[in-house]
């Protein structure tokens, strides 16, 4: 068992999701969340996971995260087998969890007081100072988080994600409580960003234009217990503009993706 | 400056009020002494005022102290064990609904003699229920997305206590402590006035009541007013520096 997982790890893809299956324990008896789930992502590409509400699409995050370990199956990062959390690892969630007693600055430099690093006091500053002008935040590194909109805490947060430089984001809805508008803005942010520097990431949404927008591949998952029903290399995956959701090519897509989505949910329905 | 004159103006007024409600009603001094009894009463004892009222301060510090570390302590097992808290929070409760009052002669009993450690004590017992729960339900209600961003990064469980769950935990923690300081005062001063041959500034309002000083007594309670503020300002003036960002994030 394990020498077969340790072939299928090192064939090249960055992030190996491999046959996992979880089932939470609780009080009214066991949850089956996951089911023989496969998932690859070479490296830097980008991948949008999409699912019914309440499917596992968090679970899989975490397991990626190494924040839990599955009950059977494996998940390989640059060909190691996940059993603990790494710091070659960036997460950002739908809340920014963002420290209040932290200027938006020391927010951003957290993970380097974790992460061993190469880089100097100073040179750690500038590097989230960068980070912060890639988004759009110049100016507003002595702030607290309270003092800035929702769209400017989750660029910030998306800034911690990314400050050290890490093999693996990982995106749990993050823009999911925005504006259109912001949401729109950051995706145009997104995009910069991985121009600037190229990561491998896994995106959970729940809307899909987000996902043909940003990623290069959507992933639809099945209801619960999940597993992958459908998945969509999109065919190109640099640089868009936001012309490109309103072309019918893109509507096309968005309408198979849809219908995808729709029969998740009556077979997570019928199997109730 | 003008908050200051205003304050300052407040407690004037509020003694010329005084001073006439007592005039008006031609009151003997027994009934309710006049803030001008006060001064001579002050005078006549200032040296007693002064060691008492120093006995009195640090009695009700150190009681605070030792609260603030078996509290902290007992928050921290309580909220990071849920089997622990479950246990031992029943046992809290019942412990605190306790009047105090009543533990009061018992300790002193206890502890003959000891006025120091009877006095400590009682401060320490009245006041540290509060801290306990407060930082428990501060670690404990910590949302499960803050302890990711770290742990995900392979942080230590001490480096996530120290980075996040610690600060995030004070503002419920210095809440606590503006209400722990002012109960660890009145612990202080019960034990004072109940224990026979007592030191501190309930021993000196003990010994005013057994000489019919009245304006005595009354001194003691305007000097038990003024180190209560002190150390209240005290906790708050901490609480600005240690979690003043809470003020700004609340408005
Ligand atoms: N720690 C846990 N213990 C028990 N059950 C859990 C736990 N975490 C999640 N679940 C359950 O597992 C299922 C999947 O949860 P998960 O958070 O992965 O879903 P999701 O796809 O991210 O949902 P959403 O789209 O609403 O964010 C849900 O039914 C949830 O109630
Ligand atoms: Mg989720």
């Amino acid at each position: 068992m394990a020498d077969t997982s340790e072939s299928k790890a090192g064939d090249g893809d960055l992030i190996v999701i491999d046959g996992v299956s979880h089932t939470y324990r609780t009080n009214t008896g066991p949850l089956p969340v996951l089911d023989d789930l496969t998932i690859r992502v070479p490296r830097h590409g980008f991948s949008a996971i999409v699912g019914p509400s309440g499917c596992g699409k968090s679970t899989v995050t975490r397991l990626v995260a190494g924040l839990m370990k599955p009950d059977a199956g494996s998940v390989w990062l640059q060909g190691e087998r996940v059993v603990s959390p790494r710091s070659t690892v960036g997460m950002a969630f739908q809340n920014p969890v963002l420290l209040e007693w932290r200027s938006i600055l020391k927010n951003v430099m957290l993970p380097l007081e974790i992460v061993p690093t190469r880089l100097d006091a100073a040179a750690r500053e500038r590097r989230a100072r960068d980070l912060l002008k890639l988004v759009g935040l110049a100016g507003f590194e002595d702030k607290r988080p309270s003092e800035l909109s929702g769209g400017m805490r989750q660029r910030a947060s998306l800034c911690r994600a990314l400050v050290h430089q890490p093999e693996v984001l990982i995106l749990d809805e993050p823009f999911g409580a925005l504006d259109a508008f912001t949401r729109e803005d950051l995706w145009l942010t997104m995009h910069r960003l991985r121009a600037e520097e190229p990561f491998t990431g896994v995106l959970i949404t729940h809307d899909l234009r987000e996902a043909i927008f940003l990623a290069d591949e959507v992933i639809v998952l099945s209801g619960r217990p999940a597993t992958v029903q459908y998945s969509l290399q999109l065919p190109d995956s640099g640089p868009r503009t936001l012309d490109h959701l309103y072309t019918n090519e893109a509507t096309e897509t968005l309408n198979v993706l849809r219908d995808q989505i729709r029969i998740a949910r009556e077979g997570e329905e019928a199997g109730q | 400056m003008r908050q200051v004159f205003v304050r300052l103006l407040a407690i004037v007024i509020f003694l010329c009020f005084w001073e006439a409600l007592v005039w008006i009603n031609d009151w003997p001094n027994y009934k309710m002494a006049s803030p001008s009894d006060l001064w001579p009463a002050f005078w006549r004892f200032k040296g007693l005022f002064l060691t008492f009222g120093w006995e009195t301060l640090w009695r009700t510090v150190v009681g605070l102290l030792i609260a603030i570390v078996v509290g902290v302590l007992f928050g921290m097992i309580m909220g990071f064990s849920r089997v622990l808290r479950e246990g031992l929070y029943p046992l809290l409760v019942g412990f605190n609904a306790i009047p105090k009052a009543t533990v009061v002669p018992i300790v002193a009993l206890m502890f003959v003699g000891q006025h120091d450690l009877n006095t400590v004590l009682i401060a320490f017992m009245i006041s540290f229920f509060p801290i306990a729960v407060s930082v428990s339900i501060g670690l404990s209600t910590l949302e499960p997305e803050y302890r990711d961003i770290l742990r995900s990064l392979g942080a230590s469980k001490v480096t996530i206590f120290w980075k996040i769950a610690l600060p995030k935990t004070l503002p419920e923690f210095f809440g606590a402590l503006k209400v722990a300081v002012t109960l660890a005062f009145i612990g202080t001063n019960l034990m004072e006035i109940v224990s026979p041959h007592g030191r501190g500034l309930g021993a000196l309002f003990d010994s005013g009541k057994t000489n019919s000083d009245y304006p005595l007594m009354f001194a003691v309670l305007i000097a038990l007013a003024v180190l209560g503020i002190a150390l209240y300002y005290v906790v708050v003036m901490l609480e600005k520096i240690f979690a003043g960002w809470a003020e700004r994030s609340a408005e």
